[in-house]
């Protein structure tokens, strides 16, 4: 399938290798060069110096012919605007956002864009796994 | 009316200014906690330090019984999603958004935001109508219909000239609505009424058609 990941940092150039390993076609935007060398070496995707919420930047990374788009940048709003452009001007099958503030996560995902917030996924996670060990570490206390 | 700006920047603080003016009650959402600080010192107590686009400030703000929300920022995406979470989270009847780049508009209309102000585009069309040679001026956007109200000088070159008004090649829809000729009361043109050079015309049309009017009264 082909992917086109807005944000090449930690999580984006991480997701770009593990599909690019699977035989994914992958093209990976970013303003900055820079963060390409998050990339593995044997990335054998493509790598774009460009902005997702650009209509130009994303018919360059091939948008129109993309099964899946997905909007790893650290600024929520960003993302929020791209996953809309890819959804609504280039009638991307399935578009995926992050955003870290899980008011709009909940908001935008009514409004039909599938958002994720690792802010709510991971305290929820810490919780869990605090909760669970929460009887040993008393035993231990005493 | 309860009008909430978001952005104190230059546009969003005159914007405050003007609309306190006209008797509005208002509040300004800014981030930068000097820049409010400078609203408040010059406006009173109608900037707050807060982020537009975070659905707990705009609660606080009072967003659920805002009348207008004005999302003036100089980033486009901050405007468009403060703008929906307004409309859709809060229900506020009209959402206005500053766009900075002009390729955002389409994306601003598709997700349903009222009014879209280009700046960019409004800066540029204002520098291109002082040359000499721009065929139209723009003196209104009628949104809502998709029609615009323009000016247009007939040149001394103009096929125009010496022209009935039904003769000319006008595209369907347009209307030459106001003639303005020196040494005369402007006057409201009818089919039979024969163009002259240095006429200035005031003409109802559409983005769309606005190039083939220019043409069928300038000349190519």
């Amino acid at each position: 399938m082909k992917v086109v990941i807005m944000g090449c940092g930690r999580v984006g150039g991480k997701l770009a290798g593990l599909l690019d390993i699977e035989g994914h076609n992958v093209t990976i935007l970013d303003i900055d060069d820079y963060s390409f060398r998050r990339l593995p070496p044997e990335f054998g995707g493509t790598a774009l110096v460009g902005n997702g919420t650009d209509e130009d930047a994303l018919k360059k990374a091939g948008i129109e012919k993309a099964d899946a788009f997905i909007a790893l940048t650290q600024g929520d709003n960003r993302n929020i605007m791209a996953c809309q452009i890819a959804k609504h001007i280039f009638n991307v099958p399935q578009v995926l956002c992050r955003t870290y503030d899980p008011l709009r996560q909940e908001l935008f995902g009514s409004l039909g864009i599938e958002t994720f917030s690792p802010t709510t996924i991971f305290a929820q996670m810490l919780k869990e796994r605090l909760l669970k060990a929460k009887p040993k570490g008393e035993k231990k206390a005493k | 009316m309860y009008i909430i700006v978001v952005g104190g920047g230059q546009v969003g603080y005159y914007l405050a200014k003007a609309l306190l003016d006209e008797g509005h009650e208002l509040l300004v959402l800014e981030k930068d906690a000097a820049r409010t600080a400078f609203i408040c010192s010059d406006l009173g107590s109608v900037c707050v330090r807060g982020d537009g686009c975070e659905m707990t400030t705009l609660a606080e703000a009072g967003a659920g019984r805002a009348d207008m929300f004005i999302a003036v920022t100089g980033e486009d995406e901050d405007n468009l999603v403060s703008c929906q979470a307004a409309k859709h989270k809060f229900n506020v009847p009209r959402t206005v958004a500053r766009i900075n780049n002009p390729k955002n508009e389409t994306i601003f209309k598709k997700m349903g935001i009222d009014v879209t102000i280009s700046s960019t585009n409004i800066i540029m069309e204002s520098i291109e109508e002082e040359m000499p040679t721009h065929p139209l001026t723009h003196l209104l956007d009628i949104q809502e219909q998709g029609l615009e109200i323009v000016e247009i000088k007939i040149p001394s070159h103009s096929p125009a000239i010496g022209k009935t008004v039904k003769e000319l090649p006008l595209p369907a829809g347009n209307t030459l609505s106001l003639i303005i000729r020196s040494q005369q009361k402007p006057f409201v043109p009818d089919k039979d009424t024969i163009l002259e050079a240095e006429d200035q015309i005031i003409a109802i049309t559409t983005p769309e058609s606005e190039e083939a009017l220019g043409t069928a009264l300038r000349g190519s």
